[in-house]
């Protein structure tokens, strides 16, 4: 506790010092921690104590609040960003593995791994709002950026769902292949991005009829096709790029994101599943989880330049300006 | 005795659809967006397992429940039925337990002139022979979960018979590929009297041949003592002056095995059927999401998932993902699909799982395990394969006449 406080008062002064620097926030699943990176520095300023099993993490859209799932402690937990103390504990459902949050800020859609249901929480009165039957073992969250549609993928019935945000209701349902991990809209709302772990291969939809429009694989010289695991999907806000994490593949493939095809792998550290960039989109974060850092890519020139050690099993990066 | 490719077509088949629905009653009207076209499909999955009358075993710690591989069966008709919901296909298992003294061929022709196509057959090898004689061709879909004889693979083969179980030489070479990449390649082979312990220490025999050990000797454990008691007298003598690295023992009951750790004449390690083990599934098992699994099976079952369980588990989503794939229930069309490249099964094991064309068997990673953790998850680095190191694990296409 007092090694908490203290971190959190030396956090302080470095931020109160630095007001301008972008900071990362990344989980660490096997640590029950935060780490807090300051992006001018390139180097972790503090860990936190969270709660046990941190998954999923985002930022609300002000920047002013962090989410993350605290899995084995059936709760989302709202973190001050400025003290970097929990202020609340959300009803979430049990074992929320990650969530979206709706662009006007108001609601979370998580999803609850053991209980095949998403959980919603409307966010201004910190109350369950409902929950919607989907496949097995659902995971991936995305919300479209008008917030009318939900996407929940679940990892066992290798769906992607379609529901509708009013009557949170299932409108309709993807196949795509085996187990899916995670779900991504374009900025404009127009496509959607699937991942399927272990099938191997990332399913883009349109949106307005639902049909897959392409289906990328990965092959990477040197590594088994059944290495390459696609996990986490960042698309650029220029619509220029994909990125995918390929999981034990250890790489982080850049897809061209109007032909589908694959321009360049990436390598970055062991066991990649997560992404998030820097707000004006010059770096791409990556969770490296076997081995326990944060890759740092440069956008522009598509190069990884740093990595960065943190906790034990990174699993999610948020990033705030 | 068949033998037949069972990824060509020559037989009959039958659907196995019971219901047929026009599409306009599966759609609920009124929604802002409406799904597409779905045409409802009802199937029956027959779980028909038997018991077994086992002697005492020395080692009585563990006790088979009853419900073994059922409950990997129904945990699976439940994940079927949660993806089923969304495409209008409904699973149901229809369970049935013979006595160990029980005609199995005529529970088979029962079951099967009731309208049974596909069955889940948790039945020892014994049994499997009989419906294996018995099911005709083209017939039916048969899945064995627990039945792990190599000649099944190799020479009595069926057309339409399936394993998600691994077989004894996937266990064992995955044990010798572990012990090689050690460097620990002499072993003294240990053998208990009953019959599978033979075609056990068979398998083992041959893992040794194909991974380059040396079986330094060889000695039966003829079980005239009660082990609990005299283990610490026995053992070391049984061990002593021979120079090993590994004691392999051959224990399928769980008589002696387990008595045969910590007491050799040398410190050395014991594997095989006890001590350092490979299984198609077991406690420690958590990674790529197995730990999802193993709490939704302790959740419903008060007890941990077995190999038995998991093969059912597997089995019965296979039918689930031809069916989800294919949106047929037709014995033919299901079977087409599994045998064909498309096929591919998330289960747990950190890559997709298909079936060997030319025996049916489900080639998986085959874990290392000790008590409390995966110690290995072979086929490991550095053994090759033309087709997919997967299978290194097991009988390969020129060791078995089955598909020819």
């Amino acid at each position: 506790m007092i090694k908490t406080t203290f971190s959190a008062f030396l956090f302080l002064l470095t931020f109160t010092a630095a007001a301008t620097a972008q900071t990362a926030y990344v989980t660490n699943e096997k640590d029950d921690t935060l780490s807090v990176i300051d992006l001018t520095k390139m180097e972790v300023i503090t860990t936190i104590e969270v709660g046990q099993r941190p998954r999923g993490v985002y930022l609300s859209p002000d920047n002013k609040t962090l989410y993350l799932c605290a899995s084995d402690d059936d709760t989302i937990q709202e973190i001050d960003v400025e003290t970097l103390k929990v202020r609340h504990e959300l009803p979430s459902g049990a074992n929320p593995e990650t969530f979206a949050i709706s662009a006007d800020g108001k609601r979370i859609y998580t999803s609850n791994e053991s209980d095949n249901v998403v959980t919603v929480i409307d966010l201004e009165n910190r109350k369950l709002a409902g929950q919607i039957d989907v496949g097995v073992e659902p995971e991936g969250m995305a919300v479209s950026p008008d917030g009318k549609i939900v996407i929940n993928t679940s990892e066992t019935t290798n769906m992607a769902h379609w529901i509708d945000s009013d009557s949170l209701e299932i409108f309709d349902n993807s196949l795509v292949d085996q187990r899916p991990r995670h779900a991504e809209f374009d900025s404009e709302g127009k496509q959607l991005w699937v991942s399927a772990e272990i099938g191997g291969t990332v399913s883009v939809f349109d949106v307005k009829n639902r049909q897959e429009i392409a289906k990328i694989p990965f092959a990477i010289k040197g590594i088994h096709k059944d290495r390459v695991q696609p996990v986490g999907i960042r698309l650029s806000k220029n619509g220029r790029y994909a990125f995918i994490a390929l999981g034990p593949a250890n790489h982080i493939a850049v897809v061209d994101a109007k032909t589908f095809e694959v321009t360049k792998y990436i390598l970055v550290g062991r066991r990649v599943w997560h992404m998030a960039f820097t707000p004006d989109q010059k770096k791409l974060l990556t969770t490296n989880g076997v081995s326990g850092d944060v890759t740092v890519i440069d956008v522009d020139d598509l190069k990884a330049v740093k990595s960065i050690k943190v906790g034990r099993f990174p699993w999610g990066v948020a990033i705030r300006p | 005795m068949k033998t037949g490719n069972w990824d060509i077509n020559v037989g009959r088949f039958f659907p196995i659809v019971l219901c047929l629905w026009t599409a306009i009653l599966c759609l609920s009207a009124g929604r802002p967006l409406e799904a597409a076209t779905l045409v409802p499909i009802d199937v029956e999955i027959i779980f028909l397992s038997q018991k077994v009358d086992l002697p005492p075993a020395l080692s009585n710690i563990d006790s088979v429940p009853d419900d073994a591989g059922l409950m990997g069966a129904r945990i699976a008709i439940g994940d079927n039925n949660t993806t089923g919901r969304f495409l209008k296909h409904k699973y149901s298992l229809i369970e049935e337990t013979l006595a160990a003294d029980a005609n199995v061929a005529e529970a088979f022709a029962r079951l099967a002139s009731e309208g049974g196509k596909v069955f889940i057959l948790d039945l020892p090898a014994s049994s499997l022979d009989i419906v294996r004689n018995h099911a005709k061709a083209g017939q039916s879909l048969l899945f064995n979960t627990r039945a792990t004889d190599d000649r099944f693979r190799s020479k009595d083969c069926h057309d339409f018979l399936l394993h998600t179980i691994p077989s004894r030489a996937m266990r064992t070479d995955s044990l010798a590929q572990y012990l090689i990449t050690k460097r620990w390649k002499d072993w003294l082979l240990i053998v208990g009297s009953r019959p599978e312990d033979e075609l056990f220490a068979q398998a083992i025999r041959k893992s040794a041949k194909k991974f380059g050990a040396d079986i330094i000797k060889e000695k039966k454990w003829t079980g005239e003592h009660d082990a609990r008691r005299t283990a610490q007298t026995e053992v070391p003598l049984f061990t002593q002056g021979i120079d090993y690295d590994v004691l392999m023992v051959a224990d399928e009951i769980g008589d002696f095995g387990d008595y045969l750790m910590y007491r050799t004449w040398t410190p050395r390690l014991v594997a095989g059927t006890q001590g350092l083990v490979a299984k198609a599934w077991g406690r420690p098992i958590e990674q790529w999401g197995a730990a999802q699994l193993q709490e939704r099976f302790l959740k419903e079952s008060n007890r941990w998932m077995l190999s038995r369980d998991y093969a059912a588990w597997a089995a019965v989503r296979t039918i689930g993902e031809a069916v989800t794939r294919t949106k047929s229930g037709s014995t033919e069309e299901i079977r087409k699909f599994i045998a064909s490249d498309k096929f591919q099964l998330a289960a747990f094991k950190g890559r997709k799982l298909s079936f060997r064309t030319w025996n049916g068997q489900l080639r998986m990673p085959v874990a290392v395990m000790s008590a409390r953790s995966v110690v290995a998850q072979p086929p490991l680095k550095g053994y090759l394969h033309q087709r997919t190191e997967l299978d290194t694990l097991g009988l390969d296409k020129p060791e078995s006449s089955c598909g020819k």
